[in-house]
């Protein structure tokens, strides 16, 4: 479904029009991130961060299928295969390093697409569809990124592996079943190695499948926009091309350039140095953690210290990390406020940036902490607020909070009300109001 | 419905952890964590100006061959550095003869098979071998070294935290343990065969200070080989053991970087020109 007013696909060339008769893909390929596809004109920098996560998304998969050409899943070879790969194969220390890192940056942009999402409401009617495919593709991320880690057989790579598989043995009765299945024994070796390198070479992927549902629900409804008000008419709008192939070329430039400054010039500030120690079995590392992008799950999963009568704290640190991505399920029918764009929601905007943002880096730097005080302290305020956010305080101010006035349209929202009214444009907005 | 449950599922994993908190809170006050030694004598290494450092970082090629006259001299004998093959050696300055000079009459003999009964033997070892192991295997290792395996040397200076600078401070950090250490944490005072050191990470280490005295390498090129300057000549080699594609890393990073610069600058000046009617009304 587009708008009426999309640009049509016509081909000029008698080759492209005998093609588009018999398999259109130009058309298909024009119509979604072509001029064919009108997208509010209001969009700021945030909408960047889509395309960009199907950037990082295509760096993994390129450098991980060389990478893979050169690597070997066996427990004995695996950390010399790397280090092979990082002195002898030709550019070889640039890919594992761009892999790495892109594996970082794909969560940085994917976690500020998120909060995108959160603080301006895109997972609400009728874009729930796209919300709930945003996040099984985030839950897939996290279990190829962690595979991943394990692939290069360094001490963090084993323990991690032990300790994660480990949360599963916290289920009663079936946990320690599914821990020994899920390694292949009754600890990480060449059974685990092997299994997490086939699954890391399939998941990337189904979640390429998923992005391809993802941004086919996307463009149903057509983009959301800051103000969250419907696109009504024409001149809400812009061709994606050129205007937001422009911006996303911008956006592009300047993620590549603070991406490659870590590749070439920080390539292990992101990492733990323990990787660099093959794994053994016989010493556990001071401090497990895993990589930055886990901490806030990690540090929820260590607030719980206390059993819960008969539920032992270790299941409730478990229960309450997988809930907490859960949750973001549920989101659209928790969060029942008319009004889309925090801009416009005074009671919700101060929640987000005063109480989730601050909530969520504070988890994170717990979560890289040694489970000591004061963070294990710290970590269960944090963690108490960030259930307390999304189950209680959401739903409570999308019930009670008066939102500010809306713009008309998203062409007076740019322009000033001095523009021509939208309302008065005739039939055009085939999307039912949000409000 | 969906949001009595979420309430409810809130309701419990907030308030629980709330009551975590109390309960933790009290248990803190009550019985406070005791310090421990490592926490209150454990130094951060000490920070040295290397030549390799910076965006623009060179590797120092006269202080990697002393450095790796230092740890042919001394850390070979049981340190191994089972990563680096002796024709990597030409990355510091030596040509190919020098390279098959050196392997040949290197200390360790390479693992080989004898051609005609082809049983184990062993023969100088080529320029493509890596460097020989200096022991069997760990059990070897240990029983020669106190119980103590020698690690591999390879990637040490990735495999700490500020690397180079921790070999440094490690190979000239020995000391006595203080007074303050002996009274208040006896148990970490050095047991026998061990080594007080405030940078390693439990402060008692089982390798005696290889570095002994200043002049216990005589430099080819002359430097006058103190204690300090053997630390650091080694470390700087044990970077470039971990890292020997820095060089190359760096200068195509700039390139990279200024690619990218001039590309992003000439995206934005598209994009300002193509939106340039949009914005204005």
């Amino acid at each position: 479904m587009s708008f009426p007013w999309a640009q049509e696909y016509t081909p000029q060339n008698p080759l492209m029009k005998w093609l588009d008769q018999r398999l259109p893909l130009p058309r298909f390929v024009y119509n979604a991130v072509g001029a064919g596809y009108p997208v509010p004109r209001n969009l700021n920098y945030f909408w960047n961060f889509g395309v960009l996560s199907g950037f990082a998304l295509m760096i993994q998969l390129i450098t991980g299928i060389v990478l893979a050409m050169h690597y070997a899943p066996e427990a004995t070879v695996a950390f010399n295969s790397v280090e092979h790969i990082m002195r002898d194969v030709n550019g070889g220390w640039m890919l594992r390093y761009a892999h790495a890192n892109g594996a970082s940056f794909f969560f940085v942009v994917v976690y500020i697409h998120i909060f995108r999402g959160l603080f301006f409401s895109s997972y609400k009617a009728p874009r729930e569809m796209i919300w709930l495919l945003g996040i099984v593709i985030f839950l897939l991320m996290m279990a190829t990124a962690f595979m991943g880690y394990v692939l290069p057989w360094g001490q963090m790579s084993f323990w991690g592996a032990k300790v994660i598989t480990g949360l599963f043995s916290a289920i009663p009765v079936i946990g320690e079943p599914i821990q020994t299945l899920l390694l292949g024994g009754f600890s990480p070796d060449n059974a685990a190695l092997n299994r997490f390198f086939s699954l890391h070479y399939l998941l990337p992927f189904v979640i390429l499948g998923c992005v391809v549902l993802h941004v086919w629900a996307l463009h149903i409804p057509g983009s959301s926009n800051p103000t969250g008000v419907d696109v009504k008419t024409e001149s809400d709008t812009v061709p994606f091309h050129p205007y937001y192939t422009a911006k996303d070329g911008f956006g592009l430039g300047v993620f590549l350039l603070i991406y490659c400054a870590f590749v070439f010039f920080m390539p292990n500030a992101l990492g733990h140095p323990d990787n660099y120690i093959p794994a053994n079995p016989l010493s556990t590392p001071a401090h497990i953690v895993p990589e930055w992008y886990f901490w806030p799950f990690y540090a929820i999963l260590r607030a719980f210290t206390f059993d819960f009568f008969f539920i032992p704290a270790k299941l409730l640190g478990v229960l309450a990390m997988f809930a907490s991505i859960l949750l973001l399920f549920f989101l659209p029918w928790l969060d029942t406020s008319p009004v889309r764009s925090g801009l416009y929601r005074p009671l919700f905007r101060k929640f987000f940036w005063y109480g989730l943002i601050p909530c969520v880096l504070v988890l994170g730097y717990c979560g890289g902490a040694p489970a000591a005080e004061p963070y294990v302290m710290i970590s269960q305020i944090a963690s108490a607020y960030y259930f307390a956010h999304f189950l209680i305080i959401l739903p409570i101010i999308s019930a009670i909070e008066r939102p500010e006035p809306l713009p008309g349209s998203i062409t007076e929202a740019v322009l000033g009300s001095a523009a021509p009214a939208a309302g008065a444009s005739t039939g055009t907005a085939s999307l039912q109001p949000a409000e | 419905m969906v949001r009595l449950i979420a309430f409810l599922v809130g309701l419990f994993f907030s308030g629980w952890l709330i009551v975590s908190l109390v309960m933790g809170g009290v248990a803190f006050v009550s019985e406070p964590p005791a310090e421990t030694a490592e926490h209150a004598f454990l130094k951060h290494p000490k920070q040295v100006n290397w030549s390799h450092d910076g965006v623009f970082g060179r590797f120092d090629r006269a202080q990697l061959q002393r450095g790796f006259q230092v740890y042919k001299e001394v850390c070979s004998a049981c340190h191994s550095l089972n990563q680096v093959a002796f024709r990597d050696l030409e990355a510091l300055g030596y040509n190919e003869d020098e390279v098959k000079a050196i392997a040949k009459n290197w200390a360790i003999q390479a693992p080989s098979i004898d051609p005609n009964t082809g049983e184990a033997a062993t023969r100088a070892p080529l320029p493509a071998d890596k460097f020989p192991l200096p022991f069997a295997n760990n059990v070897a290792a240990a029983a020669a070294n106190n119980n103590a395996i020698p690690p591999d040397l390879s990637l040490m200076t990735k495999a700490r935290h500020d690397g180079t600078n921790y070999v440094y401070s490690l190979l000239t950090g020995y000391s006595a343990p203080s007074k303050e250490l002996a009274k208040r944490f006896p148990d970490s005072m050095p047991g026998k065969g061990l080594h007080h050191n405030p940078y390693f990470a439990n402060l008692n280490l089982a390798m005696a200070p290889p570095l002994t005295g200043d002049g216990q390498v005589t430099y080819a090129d002359g430097t006058k080989s103190t204690v300090d300057q053997m630390a650091k000549d080694v470390a700087a080699f044990l970077t470039w053991t971990a890292e020997p594609k820095l060089e190359n890393r760096k200068s195509s990073g700039l390139a990279v970087l200024g690619f990218l610069l001039i590309a992003t600058i000439l995206a934005y000046m598209s994009y300002r020109s193509i939106w340039a009617e949009k914005k204005k009304h």
